[in-house]
């Protein structure tokens, strides 16, 4: 049963996420609004895979993906981005600080699933 | 002498028999010969006429096989075309589910709250989320004036945005017809002109027009509109008109609740003194 950590201010995109992460089965999405609240549900749940916006109030999506990544317990945990930020560099740069794979908003929901379910397979 | 020629008759005799005897003979092996030879024959002849017989045995079992691969070929032509159909069938329903589902998270957002400026909120993130537009607008009619009046945006400061004259511009012809604006250039661009949107939506309850979303330009990534973005055009038109109106309503009537409710506290409180 794969947990799969949604990471987004917005309450429309969360929604949008959970309903297309339905369709693998077996899932269940745990919601954060920021990175802040991402680490805390990281320390109290098994995750699978992370789902993150990149601009976030609080705690950013690049910040989050850096203190991932240097956390012995959560370094492995892939990191999907989910952003409006569309050019080449700011791909590159979260590619950089260790994400693993980077989408654009808005987001086709196939191409989600795909991503998400090539990933915790 | 008499018997010298006796034993000479008898030897002429049995030389005569025995001339006979080779004479058979050599007749028995002719005629043996010619048996062999016409055994051989026809053995030839039943040999030919059962291969013959197996040939077009074979032949007729290759034909028939023949026939049942080519059918067979033909319904796996037919069985692989109807996958082919079935196969583009799914991705149709699949998207179609998933564009469903947009506009239901749509719809669910915008009918979530009677706060006016989260429902204004919620627009905005429809657009940029689902839309993927970066500088929008949100106008709304000032019915005493008659113009429209920006009360939200992104990627602009709508505090410096010009108010717009019913009829006035894309947008006042907009919010006056009440019929939606694309404009054939929607190529990405950095600098826009708040007159000038590449899209303008009509916010509508029924037939009047409560106010207009006006887009400037979309994210980099967003080179084209799909369907799925004309029903989120259509679902914003409607669904965002009337969240957006009976917030507003909602919001004023809280206003003169509490006002009205003030006022009560305060006649409640002059006896006490």
């Amino acid at each position: 049963m794969p947990n799969i950590l949604v990471v987004e201010d917005s309450p429309t995109m969360r929604q949008l996420i959970g309903f297309a992460m339905k369709r693998i089965p077996q899932s269940r999405i745990i919601e954060a609004t920021d990175g802040v609240d991402a680490l805390k549900k990281l320390s109290s749940e098994t995750i699978d895979i992370i789902l993150a916006d990149i601009n976030m109030p609080v705690m950013d999506g690049l910040k989050l993906v850096s203190l991932v990544r240097g956390n012995a317990s959560y370094k492995n945990i892939p990191i999907i981005m989910i952003t409006t930020e569309g050019a080449e560099e700011d791909k590159k740069k979260a590619l950089a600080i260790g994400a693993n794979a980077y989408l654009t908003k808005p987001v086709q929901t196939q191409e989600l699933i795909r991503l998400v379910s090539s990933f915790i397979s | 002498m008499e018997k010298e020629s006796s034993i000479s008759k008898k030897a002429d005799e049995f030389l005569q028999i025995f001339k006979k005897g080779e004479e058979f003979t050599k007749e028995l092996i002719k005629e043996n010969e010619r048996l062999r030879f016409r055994i051989a024959q026809l053995e030839e002849t039943v040999d030919k006429s059962g291969n013959e017989e197996k040939v077009k045995l074979y032949e007729d079992r290759i034909r028939i096989i023949e026939e049942e691969l080519n059918s067979l070929l033909e319904r796996y032509r037919k069985v692989e075309e109807e996958n082919k159909d079935f196969a583009s069938k799914y991705v149709e329903v699949e998207a179609e589910n998933n564009n469903l589902a947009n506009l239901y998270v749509a719809s669910y957002q915008l009918h979530s709250t009677l706060d006016f400026n989260e429902v204004l909120r919620i627009v905005l993130e429809i657009i940029i989320n689902l839309i993927g537009a970066e500088k929008f607008a949100i106008f709304l009619m000032d019915d005493k004036m008659n113009e429209l009046l920006p009360v939200a945006s992104e990627g602009l400061t709508h505090y410096a945005m010009p108010k717009v004259k019913m009829g006035e511009g894309i947008i006042g012809t907009v919010a006056r017809e009440g019929e939606s604006y694309f404009s054939e250039n929607i190529t990405y661009t950095s600098n826009v002109d708040a007159v000038k949107p590449i899209v303008c939506i009509p916010l509508k309850i029924k037939e009047h027009v409560i106010g207009v979303i006006s887009i400037y330009s979309l994210f980099v990534q967003k080179t084209s509109f799909s369907n799925i973005d004309y029903e989120l055009f259509n679902l914003l038109a409607g669904h965002a008109a009337t969240a957006i109106f009976s917030s507003k309503l909602y919001t004023q009537s809280e206003r003169k609740l509490t006002t009205i409710q003030s006022f009560l506290d305060l006649l409640k409180e002059k006896p006490k003194r």
